[in-house]
């Protein structure tokens, strides 16, 4: 047995001397969960209004909306986010870019991470929004128009507060996946759970107790995550609908 | 739907829970070279120029021809007939990790001796002593450490610069912002486009940054060197069989010349991929290690 | 403003080919393993023998709950030691293509197998009570008549999932590999032409995968013609 197990590595003092190595872990973990919630809303609301836009029968509409759902869902996270933490920034008039260059690293890192997450995330989103409004028979559209509503009220009091709970299921998920994804985002150093536990790593030369406390974090996450969206899905499920049982 | 989150925990309790065994094994690496007829050496992708890929993906560099020389010693050691040779990339967050469960054998590359890390694997001979400064563009009026107060300073992940600028920031309350980058292409390219003022690293591996450089002549590594640091090659710990055959080649290489030679073609010559001189002469600390060679750790 | 320079890009092109190569052969065999053991845990999930039933939900769980970034870490380090183990094969043995290959394909088929079940819950039941009415026993009519219809109403999905999945390729940089990705990575970060090689991978994703979602997009009308 040459690995030497080490699990009070947690609470020993960092090499910089300011905190504990949990403490370390902590932090990375609420940086983990404020990227992945505010850029939930950004998904969320770019993701309606891009749904929405796909099923209008305004032809140069959907058709904006299509690209962009396509732009963002067929390139890589990865790519992505290198893009627009290191090449965006280029091709900004100069002054504001090196404005925003030399703003604080994490301001920067954050910025881009959560623009990107939420961009990535929001084209799919779009796509449930849009499989929700499909699934919808057609006779309500038709209906709410007939009663002398305009689209957007039809879409805004008929069509849409119904698709909504349709698709909290598969809404559920592409949240899980927001957390997961942000895992990613350690790539331009922002220091989230999974660069912390890297950090960690480094640091104490100690890979496998970090490597066990990432993943039992993430288990956690995603536990928390399923268990207070099971309880929406059981408030919003519309009955009659498969998976409503 | 508790009972499925709880057989998530269970499940993921479980498979934790059976992976001690596995690094129960690897008693002596020359027994395992012999029986095999391999060696897997670890080398680094882009550690210029210690441990890196020249335009046709081949490994080369100032690390790894030591490394081969000591190839040479084990295979001669063994009298093996023919010695099997595998490569195997590493990066900074994975190395100590393959070579503590035996991917990887020998690794030559630019990793530095210290204390923590010789608590999970040992080290060779010292093969390269660097200081750690800073890379600048020559029109920043920086010059020094202390010109980096309030300013932004990148700096690759996992190494000790990063752990030592962190630490000067704290205790001098200096105010900087410090990037951590991925990897020094990364760090060099955080520089380049301007997000940080200085970049610091291993004196060697800026120069070996600023070859890659679009322009080279517009960058410049400055300030006082803030701790020595000595490259050594990582090996398991606890075999002091292999070891001893590691260090006595080194050893031979460097109070014979060799080294010296090897020094020479890498940093005082044109290098692939660009045909850039790094133009480093050889500082006193070399020509005391290849005088001397020890497997001392600085800190 | 940065001055673009492309001129890494023409002799790199077989070191990219390549890892392309890498890409589509992990791709290709998580996609085969993922349907098949996806359909296994599917079954099983669905099934009313308690164990397996759990079995399945906690595996499932269990990957979708963890990023595949940490996955790919945990079967590059560790699952290496246990396969040289179980196979016998010598230490240093290159696991690492088989180690993300089989840590891709694990990891997939917890995702195909929520497609699959999904699918499997979309044919009415009825067909189930017809089918046992015929005579059939279980695997017969899953075999004859369930799965035919769900993997037909699937397809789309299916081969959606398979674009993200070769996206997703391109995280096995965590294991050095060179991928499609990773060659890229290596070429800009070697040549200090970073930017530029990963503007060049984006492109190149870009229009393989909207290649390869317009085509599923014309199979799914013939499908379901609207």
């Amino acid at each position: 047995m040459n690995y030497q197990w080490n699990w009070h590595v947690f609470l020993q003092p960092t090499a910089s001397g300011d905190d504990v190595y949990l403490g370390w872990m902590l932090s990375g973990l609420q940086m983990t969960v404020m990227l992945s919630l505010s850029a939930w809303v950004i998904a969320l609301l770019l993701g309606a209004l891009m749904g929405v836009l796909r099923t209008v029968p305004n032809k140069l509409l959907s058709g904006l909306a299509t690209a962009y759902v396509e732009l963002f869902r067929n390139i890589p996270l990865l790519v992505q986010l290198f893009i627009w933490y290191f090449v965006l920034p280029e091709l900004l008039p100069e002054a504001i870019g090196n404005a925003f260059k030399q703003s604080n690293p994490v301001f920067q890192q954050f910025l881009a991470a959560m623009v990107c997450l939420g961009l990535f995330t929001s084209a799919r989103v779009a796509e449930q929004v849009r499989s929700g409004i499909n699934s919808l028979p057609r006779g309500q559209k038709n209906a709410g128009l007939a009663l002398g509503l305009t689209l957007p009220q039809t879409y805004r009091f008929v069509m849409l507060p119904m698709a909504f709970r349709l698709i909290v299921p598969p809404l559920t998920s592409e949240f899980l996946n927001i957390f997961k994804n942000s895992a990613v985002c350690s790539t331009i150093g922002l220091l989230e759970l999974a660069a912390q536990g890297r950090q960690l790593v480094d640091y104490t030369a100690q890979p496998y107790e970090s490597f066990i406390a990432v993943t039992v974090a993430y288990v956690a996450i995603n536990v928390i995550v399923m268990t207070l969206m099971k309880k929406m899905e059981d408030k919003v499920r519309v009955p009659g609908y498969m998976g409503g049982k | 739907m508790k009972r499925i989150a709880l057989a998530a925990v269970l499940a993921a309790v479980f498979s934790t829970a059976v992976i001690p065994p596995v690094f129960a094994q690897e008693a002596s690496t020359l027994k395992k070279i012999k029986d095999t007829g391999s060696i897997t050496l670890g080398h680094r992708e882009s550690s210029i120029p210690f441990s890196y890929y020249d335009d046709k993906q081949q490994v080369i560099g100032y690390s790894h021809e030591l490394m081969l020389k000591v190839v040479d010693a084990v295979k001669a050691d063994l009298k093996l007939a023919k010695l099997d040779t595998k490569l195997m990339p590493v990066t900074s967050a994975n190395r100590i990790t393959l070579i503590q469960n035996g991917t990887v054998d020998i690794e030559c590359g630019s990793t530095t001796n210290n204390l923590e890390r010789q608590k999970q694997v040992a080290f060779s001979s010292t093969i390269f002593v660097i200081g750690t400064k800073l890379m600048v563009k020559k029109t920043s009026g920086i010059n020094d450490f202390e010109d980096l107060a309030g300013k932004n300073v990148v700096t690759t992940a996992g190494t000790t610069s990063e752990r030592l600028i962190r630490k000067m920031n704290e205790d001098k309350q200096m105010k900087m912002n410090v990037i951590s980058a991925k990897d020094h292409g990364e760090s060099f390219l955080t520089l380049e486009t301007g997000r940080a003022v200085a970049f610091m690293m291993d004196d060697a591996l800026l120069y070996g940054e600023m070859a890659k450089a679009k322009r080279p002549a517009e960058w410049a590594v400055v300030g006082t060197a803030q701790s020595k640091e000595a490259y050594g090659c990582m090996l398991r710990k606890d075999d002091a069989a292999f070891k001893k055959v590691v260090d006595a080649a080194l050893t031979k290489a460097m109070t014979s010349g060799d080294a010296e030679k090897i020094y020479n073609k890498w940093f005082m010559n044109p290098i692939p991929p660009k045909g850039l001189n790094l133009n480093m002469p050889l500082s006193a600390e070399m020509k005391a290690l290849y005088k001397a060679p020890n497997d001392k750790a600085y800190e | 403003m940065y001055e673009f320079d492309w001129s890494s890009i023409p002799g790199a092109l077989p070191f990219l080919w390549d890892g392309m190569k890498i890409s589509l052969e992990i791709t290709l065999l998580s996609v085969v393993v993922g349907i098949v053991w996806g359909t296994l845990l599917a079954m099983m999930r669905l099934s009313s023998i308690k164990p397996l039933s759990l079995f399945a939900a906690g595996y499932v769980n269990l990957f979708r709950a963890v990023p595949l970034v940490m996955v790919l870490l945990w079967f590059f380090l560790i699952v290496p030691k246990f396969i040289e183990q179980l196979f016998n094969l010598p230490p240093g043995t290159d696991l690492r293509l088989t180690s993300a290959m089989i840590g891709f394909a694990l990891f997939e088929s917890a995702y195909y197998s929520e497609i699959i079940r999904a699918g499997i819950q979309s044919v009415p039941k009825g067909q189930m009570a017809a089918c046992q009415a015929l005579g059939m026993n279980y695997t017969q009519s899953m075999r004859l008549v369930i799965l035919p219809q769900a993997f037909r109403n699937m397809i789309p999905l299916l081969l959606t999932q398979a674009i993200i999945l070769f996206q997703d390729t391109s995280l096995v940089y965590v294991s050095a590999l060179a991928d499609f990705f990773g060659a890229a990575y290596k070429v800009g970060d070697r040549d200090g032409r970073l930017v530029e090689m990963l503007l060049f991978a984006g492109a190149v994703y870009f229009v393989l995968c909207f290649a390869a979602s317009t085509l599923v997009k014309r199979l799914q009308k013939k499908y379901h013609p609207a």
